[in-house]
């Protein structure tokens, strides 16, 4: 469905993504995990057309963006991470705007609208002004947006970042609707828990090159399914293991008081990158 | 081409915010009506021409040049660099000329509106105007040259700072210069040839000389469709530059 082959973004001299080369599956929910800063952005915007790559090509959905940008452009959805909805008009006209653009006749653009203004919850906030909604509330906008002329292919950049829990919680469930709609999604997240919990398989990606890739069963397999956690020069320090009985035979050797855990995604990142993810 | 969603956004923000802009855009001419048509100008003829008569074509290509210009640059330099609203249109199966013919047909729009207001200013401070479809064509094309110049200077400009620099070097000089309120042929040889080639000094040529019953010269009104086309490119071109970066 989407296809990278060493993908490369140069600003000045930064190599800001260095040759990804990636693989995603018809209707899978995709991750891309990684610290700010990592590149997760960037490889959004080449994706989604909002910036030409350096080096290296995109195919999505079987169309190579630079030769068949039209037919890409029609195919995918995209929720950009800063808000571009248009502030001075209302829910609806933002909908009926995005329809026109891509051309869907009136009668169907109406019912869609009604039918996507239901699905976010925003059927009564429909005829307010966008710049008198909350972060959330835009956020869900955006997605009904991306939805409107129903991609294959939908591309979410932080779909959560800066959100209160509940209203993360409620995107969740938004992007759990799409898995059981058979959409495959392409999401960027430096939120452990959003990856584990959504997404069919993890790419770990850090200074713009691709460090890791697999289900988070697979990662946590790599790098050992339990942790032995202790404090030592008032650090602490990580030790993994593919069994609990392992983790507790070494742990029989530490004076200091320890815990033993299941592993989980962050682990697995700050064993790959040796940094914490939102560092 | 579907350049209509653009334009239909346009023209909803437009209806939006009437209110404000149709009060701001009275504003200006009022006060250039005031102090050259009634103040300055009242006993000063022209080669046998009252004052106002000469300066209201000036203020009407005036207002064609600020209407067309601001209605554009501003709001979409402000949607490109800061709330990235145009990014909509680059992700959306629309092309650049869609984009650029949207925003400069809106722009046109507003100017001609604004400039039909001036006109019945005009005529109530007591001005004589020979009205014809000419004079309209002269007027639609040069706020269509104007819009263009908006869409570029907005897509040229990275920040609204620099946006604000550049129509204080280029769009305020023009306004006064362009032969809005004087004759540009009694201005010595060099600076009028200079003043010739700016967009909008054939604007107010071409509108004077209709607007008092003349025949219109056949260079200004090549140079106002000149401009139209010359412009209308620098748009597209700018535009595609910075489509995506």
């Amino acid at each position: 469905m989407i296809k990278l082959r060493d993908l490369t973004k140069v600003y000045g001299e930064r190599k800001v993504v260095d040759s990804l080369t990636l693989d995603i599956k018809e209707k899978e929910i995709f991750a891309l995990l990684g610290p700010n800063g990592a590149g997760k952005t960037t490889t959004i915007r080449m994706l989604t057309t909002l910036s030409r790559p350096t080096a290296g090509s995109i195919q999505i959905n079987g169309y190579k963006i630079e030769k068949d940008t039209l037919a890409v452009k029609k195919s995918i959805g995209v929720v950009t991470q800063q808000s571009n909805m248009e502030r001075e008009l209302t829910a609806w006209e933002n909908l009926e705007l995005h329809g026109k653009l891509y051309k869907i006749p009136r009668p169907e653009r109406k019912k869609r609208i009604d039918e996507l203004l239901e699905y976010v919850g925003l059927v009564d906030r429909a005829k307010e002004k966008v710049a008198n909604f909350s972060g959330g509330m835009v956020r869900r906008l955006m997605i009904a947006r991306a939805l409107m002329h129903k991609p294959q292919v939908l591309f979410l950049d932080e779909p959560t970042v800066g959100l209160d829990p509940q209203t993360r919680r409620k995107i969740w469930d938004l992007i759990k609707v799409m898995r059981l709609e058979g959409m495959t999604v392409l999401l960027t997240t430096h939120y452990i828990e959003e990856a584990e919990s959504l997404c069919d398989r993890v790419g770990i990606i850090d200074h713009g090159k691709l460090i890791a890739l697999g289900t988070v069963a697979q990662l946590k397999e790599k790098t050992g399914e339990f942790v032995l956690e202790y404090l030592e020069e008032n650090q602490t320090e990580r030790q993994f293991f593919a069994t609990r009985s392992q983790a507790l035979d070494y742990a029989q050797s530490i004076e200091a008081s320890f815990n033993v855990r299941q592993s989980n995604l962050e682990d697995v990142f700050v064993q790959i990158t040796g940094r914490e993810v939102g560092g | 081409m579907n350049f209509y969603p653009i334009f239909w956004r346009e023209m909803l923000t437009w209806k939006r915010e009437f209110r404000k802009t149709f009060i701001s855009s009275l504003i200006g001419p009022l006060l250039y009506l005031v102090t050259f048509g009634w103040g300055l100008g009242r006993r000063i003829p022209i080669e046998g021409i009252n004052y106002l008569d000469f300066v209201v074509p000036g203020i009407i290509a005036l207002s064609a040049l600020n209407t067309s210009y601001n209605a554009i640059s501003s709001d979409l330099n402000i949607r490109r660099t800061l709330y990235r609203t145009f990014e909509q249109y680059v992700i959306a199966p629309v092309s650049i000329h869609s984009v650029v013919t949207g925003e400069v047909l809106a722009g046109t729009i507003r100017g001609l509106f604004s400039c039909s207001l001036v006109i019945i200013l005009g005529y109530l401070f007591g001005a004589n105007l020979h009205l014809s479809l000419s004079f309209f064509l002269v007027l639609a094309f040069s706020c269509f040259t104007f819009a263009s110049l908006g869409v570029l200077a907005a897509m040229a400009n990275d920040t609204h700072r620099d946006l604000a620099t550049f129509g204080t070097l280029f769009i305020m000089p023009m306004s006064f210069l362009a032969g809005t309120f004087f004759k540009v042929s009694t201005l010595p040889i060099a600076v009028k040839y200079l003043i010739y080639c700016l967009p909008l000094t054939p604007t107010s040529l071409s509108l004077r000389s209709l607007a008092l019953g003349n025949q219109i010269s056949f260079v200004p009104l090549l140079a106002v469709a000149c401009w139209a086309i010359l412009m209308f490119i620098g748009a597209l071109a700018v535009t595609k530059m910075k489509y995506a970066d």
